[in-house]
């Protein structure tokens, strides 16, 4: 981080146009694949230009439904998505504020305990329990509902950890303050560190949003009907093996599906960066 | 406005003793200034008043009331905190007024009072900030707002100015015993700075290692210490202490110094005691008078004063004189001295306890 001048200025560009196009290059295909014809696509060479098709393809995609979706149009599966997505953000981001809140603030028997039981459940990932997990989804009957989509995804170590960390940071003098003032637990968790923590509340939503959004193996695992499905596995299950994948489709699809993740975090991203290397002094 | 009462107050942390049984009964409207080095209590003395730490023995009375088992905010007390504390996210007015909508102030009265403290500390133009917005001294005088708002019966301060740069620390100290004698509440104080101790205080008390070695004013604090830790900690530049012994007829015998004689010294012969004498104390003889001299090893020219440095005789104790205006001493100078007998201060030397003499 010398100087931006000099003989090597140009290194640091190329690198970054070089990621650029590895990154954006296969967006760019699929983009064009959604404006042509399945048949142009398999043509063997497909236009790296895009075609005319682009509203007709998309109204489809959203609006009807296809055989490979059992006729669930995706506009259906982007509602699961997005349910799914913020009931884990706003569930998860819930949950560990309140669990880091009550580690860092209140002297109770077994916290560290809690703690590092907590802390544990980081070594044990969605897929290495998941067998228990459905099992337990199955028992109460939260297979093929909003519930069994987000709610076992909720509990996270990482989001606790972050929260405790940013607790610590919180001066003792403050909380003396707060308890002076009168301010309850409830209170000073309301009218004190709540809005101490916006910047890193935002910052985890964006990350959990896109973690809620992104989930594959447990929507697959706990829905069986294809109007509880979520749009990631949707697009998975548009891929037959027969020659009868509607790929002009599912290119429109994979485009939608990654819309939202990238409007939250472009929305959000003075936000996000503020959280991530800004502490509130 | 209230009386605050110490009475055998002790705090210890997993059996060991912090504080050993402090005494102090604070008048109505008193400012007391709690004054020691860092570790000796103070701060956890004034803790347990606010109600932050809990008591280990004895009670503290705020009025009649006994408040060892109440809560902070029912105690009718206010503090202002070293960093003071602000809510970052809040205005100077919502952080002044927190704790009066916490306890359910009409919205009418919460803005007088806020408007009554902002005037009386000149934050009406501030109001609408937040704290990082204001300099230190800004935030200092909000977390004073924060405190007058309450109309507390009780101001608690714990070493509310040494986050400042000297200059502002010297407006602040003023302001804020300006503020005090104003309001007239009774106020406890902590610092480890013995200028703003001596300043400020109604009544000092000299906390060293959980032990109050003295309650008194200031001017009798340096008129009278108590003990040796007291004699050294008041004052400055700090008290000489020199080795002596009582001779057979009373006098004291120094380090190649003989002083003469103080009238009835109730010390038997032969004790070691230790004399102190402050440096602005020690007197340039005259013809004829000199008990010792002082060796001059370095000055320093403060203008208003001059302070020497040196040993008293050749390679004797080190001893400093404080003389009044600028004087030209050349390092290497023996200056004859001359104790004053009313300027001496006699201590125990084993148990460092005040010997009294006329």
């Amino acid at each position: 981080m010398e100087s931006r001048s000099g003989r090597l200025a140009w290194l640091p560009h190329l690198i970054l146009l070089a990621g650029l196009l590895l990154v954006g290059f296969p967006i760019y295909v699929t983009f064009v694949g959604s404006t042509l014809t399945t048949p142009e696509i398999l043509s063997g060479h497909m236009s790296l230009l895009p075609g005319g098709h682009l509203v007709e393809n998309y109204l489809t995609a959203l609006t009807q439904g296809m055989p490979q979706l059992s006729g669930v149009p995706v506009a259906r599966l982007m509602l699961n998505s997005l349910a799914m997505a913020l009931a884990i953000a706003f569930g998860k981001m819930a949950i560990s504020f309140l669990s880091a809140y009550a580690i860092v603030f209140f002297r109770f028997p077994g916290r560290m305990v809690c703690f590092w039981m907590i802390f544990l459940t980081l070594m044990l990932p969605v897929e290495v329990r998941i067998v228990p997990t459905f099992q337990v989804a199955a028992s109460l009957g939260l297979i093929d509902t909003y519930g069994g989509l987000a709610i076992p995804l909720i509990a996270s170590a990482t989001a606790t950890l972050l929260f405790r960390q940013f607790f610590l940071t919180v001066p003792d003098e403050l909380i003396e303050a707060a308890r002076l003032d009168g301010a309850g637990p409830l209170r000073f968790l309301k009218d004190v560190l709540l809005p101490l923590s916006s910047t890193n509340l935002a910052a985890l939503f964006v990350i959990l949003f896109v973690y809620g959004w992104n989930q594959y193996l447990w929507p697959l695992l706990v829905t069986n009907t294809a109007s509880m499905t979520t749009l990631v596995v949707g697009i998975k299950s548009m891929l037959t093996v027969d020659a009868n994948t509607p790929w002009h489709l599912v290119m429109a699809t994979a485009i939608l599906a990654m819309l939202p993740p990238a409007a939250v975090v472009l929305l959000m991203q003075r936000w996000f960066v503020k959280g991530l290397v800004e502490s509130e002094k | 406005m209230a009386t605050v009462t110490l009475s055998a107050v002790t705090k210890s942390y997993a059996g060991n003793a912090v504080i050993h049984g402090v005494d102090c009964a604070i008048a109505d409207g008193e400012f007391i200034v709690i004054v020691g080095p860092s570790g000796c209590g103070k701060s956890t003395l004034l803790r347990m008043v606010a109600g932050l730490e809990a008591i280990t023995s004895g009670t503290i009375a705020i009025g009649s009331r006994v408040v060892n088992k109440v809560e902070p905010k029912d105690r009718d007390i206010a503090m202002v905190f070293q960093n003071y504390a602000l809510y970052p996210h809040m205005t100077v007015f919502d952080n002044m007024a927190y704790g009066l909508k916490i306890r359910g102030l009409a919205k009418s009265e919460i803005r007088a009072r806020v408007d009554k403290a902002a005037a009386i500390l000149q934050l009406e133009a501030l109001l609408g900030r937040t704290p990082r917005q204001l300099s230190g001294g800004q935030r200092q005088r909000v977390a004073m707002g924060r405190a007058i708002v309450r109309e507390p019966q009780v101001f608690l301060f714990d070493e509310p100015l040494s986050n400042l740069d000297a200059k502002l620390r010297v407006q602040m100290r003023v302001e804020i015993k300006r503020l005090q004698q104003r309001l007239g509440t009774t106020s406890i104080y902590v610092t480890h700075d013995q200028t703003e101790a001596m300043t400020l205080a109604d009544r000092l008390i000299v906390l060293n290692a959980g032990i109050a070695e003295q309650i008194g004013r200031p001017i009798e604090l340096y008129e009278r210490p108590a003990s040796l830790f007291v004699a050294g900690f008041i004052g400055s530049p700090a008290m000489n202490f020199l080795d002596a012994t009582v001779g057979a007829g009373g006098q004291l015998i120094l380090a190649g110094a003989m002083l003469p004689a103080l009238p009835p010294v109730a010390v038997p012969a032969g004790t070691e005691i230790t004399l102190g004498i402050r440096p602005e104390h020690l007197m340039v003889a005259g013809d004829g008078e000199a008990a010792a001299s002082l060796q001059v090893e370095m000055i320093e020219l403060l203008g208003a004063d001059t302070i020497a440095y040196g040993t008293l005789g050749e390679g004797g104790p080190s001893l400093l004189m404080r003389l009044n205006g600028s004087v030209g001493i050349a390092p290497g100078t023996r200056l004859p001295l001359r104790f004053p007998p009313e300027r001496l201060h006699l201590f125990d030397r084993r148990s460092g306890r005040r010997l009294d003499h006329p």
